[in-house]
């Protein structure tokens, strides 16, 4: 594409169906520990 | 269809990302314009809209782009709800120890009152740190991945704990084949070969406080007399930060962090992550400090300077990058393509349904943040969770049961906030707080910028 150039392979729908095995580490998001926010997680499996 | 996705410019780069699909889209200024008016069905609209300022076969051309995007789900993805993935009760798989409930420092921003969290200062004792060992691997069920924080306090001023709770830890995995995965949050004082070697030999994950620059972190984090400390901790973490070179270390595995708080006196914070790098870390974090009616808390009157700092943070960053010099910055750290799923999305920090903190005399909270918040009391170790309701309410307060989380573009990023600063600004856990909302949403548009650019420069260095 000239005008989109699209830069990751987005797989939030596919885990709609799939995931939730829970084995993935826990994610504290206060400001005391270092492990905010799950969007930087990655997936266990 | 306007709030299915979250366009913005930063440093000359205009970024697309369509929400429920997470895709990320790099666009030209063209684009990020036609998406004021483009809603999918909308073609002539756009076209009128932008008459005279874009060339019209540019835009046609634009336009059936988009229309691709959209055949593909990258664009105006569909809603997600609540996927059966989710469960509808959490097992709790980590648990935060109080180790200490007491403090050598005294830093000017702690939420813990000093360590003591408002109640006597003591410290855990051996037999109820195994006791939550046990409750861990009772409570875990099936998951073969647990975790347990050592936390305070500060944890090193009772090292006969520490060790009594990894030496059982040891045993129980042996016993049952679960993985405990061990982290220690220490502000470094006590931190000496003995106890470094120690925890090497253990697997210890380390959070180390610094602030970043001496004076930024001696005004912050004096001792119990009041002096500054900069000099001993970094000294001690040089220490421990070597002993572990060409070890098995990453940010991910067994990790060791270096995090900071910056507060109203350090709003030029990227000084102190550079800082921290020039001083030879290279695994960094810095956050906002969190309170209420404090000279050192953050309003909203200050988010323009905050937004600011991540800016220039963002291009210091890259610059060191570009330079051969990059370092790791947990909050531009983002997995595009492989992230969470939905599921953990929604259960987030998982406290008070799949993390609990225990305090020094066994008491159960739903995270660190609320022990001695005595509604908050989940239960203890010895009459286990007697709480009826508030784990359930904790799993129910997802993003897509709370009114101002549910339409917010980054919802599944953070899945939320933090329950403790929502409890502390409004004592109410489903009404976040807006002020860390604000910096948490710039915060991630700069990961999300810097992981575009990373990959787009990596792209073109490979030709």
């Amino acid at each position: 594409m000239k005008h989109i150039k699209t830069v990751n392979k987005p797989t939030l729908q596919a885990s709609v169906g799939k995931g939730g095995c829970g084995e993935c580490q826990a994610s504290c998001q206060s400001a005391c520990k270092t492990s905010c926010t799950v969007g930087n997680q990655v997936c266990e499996k | 269809m306007k709030d299915r996705i979250h366009k913005f410019e930063q440093n000359g780069t205009y970024i697309l990302l369509d929400i429920n699909s997470g895709a990320v889209h790099v666009i030209d200024k063209m684009i990020y314009d036609m998406m004021d008016t483009f809603d999918g069905t909308n073609d002539n609209e756009v076209l009128k809209a932008l008459d005279g300022k874009y060339p019209k076969e540019d835009l046609t051309e634009a336009l059936e782009e988009l229309h691709e995007l959209m055949k593909m789900q990258q664009l105006f993805a569909p809603d997600i709800d609540i996927p059966p993935t989710f469960a509808q009760t959490g097992i709790v798989k980590s648990l935060c120890l109080m180790i200490a409930q007491d403090c050598n420092l005294r830093c000017k921003y702690c939420f813990g009152d000093g360590g003591s969290y408002g109640q006597e200062r003591a410290v855990m004792s051996p037999e109820t740190g195994k006791k939550a060992v046990d409750f861990l691997i009772e409570k875990s069920g099936p998951r073969k991945h647990c975790e347990m924080d050592f936390f305070g306090g500060e944890p090193l001023m009772n090292m006969k704990t520490v060790k009594a709770v990894t030496e059982y830890v040891h045993q129980r995995e042996k016993e049952t084949g679960k993985k405990i995965k061990l982290t220690l949050t220490t502000n470094g004082m006590l931190l000496n070969d003995d106890n470094i070697k120690w925890l090497n030999e253990n697997d210890f994950s380390l959070v180390l406080s610094l602030d970043g620059r001496k004076e930024v972190h001696d005004a912050m984090r004096p001792d119990v007399g009041g002096n500054g400390t900069y000099d001993r901790v970094v000294k001690n973490f040089k220490k421990c930060l070597d002993s572990r070179k060409g070890g098995n270390y990453d940010y991910r595995g067994v990790y060791t962090f270096l995090r900071g708080t910056y507060t109203k006196n350090s709003m030029d914070f990227t000084e102190d992550v550079l800082s921290m790098n020039d001083a030879g870390f290279d695994i960094l974090s810095m956050e906002p400090v969190v309170l209420k009616d404090s000279p050192l808390g953050f309003t909203e009157e200050d988010l323009p300077r905050i937004n600011e700092e991540y800016d220039r943070l963002t291009e210091a960053y890259m610059k060191r990058h570009r330079e051969g010099k990059g370092f790791f910055f947990f909050h531009f750290n983002m997995d595009l393509s492989n992230g969470p799923c939905v599921a953990k999305r929604l259960s987030g920090c998982g406290a008070g349904h799949e993390y609990f903190a225990v305090a020094e005399n066994g008491d159960l909270y739903p995270c660190h943040q609320f022990v001695g918040r005595e509604k908050y009391r989940l239960g203890s170790l010895d009459e286990g969770v007697t709480s009826k309701d508030l784990p359930q309410y904790f799993r129910e307060s997802h993003v897509l049961n709370k009114p101002k989380c549910r339409d917010c573009w980054a919802r599944f990023y953070c899945s939320g906030g933090c329950h403790a600063n929502a409890d502390l600004f409004h004592g109410d856990i489903r009404q976040p707080y807006e002020v860390g909302c604000e910096i948490q949403k710039k915060r991630l548009e700069c990961a999300i910028l810097v992981q575009a650019l990373l990959k787009l420069e990596k792209e073109n260095n490979e030709g």
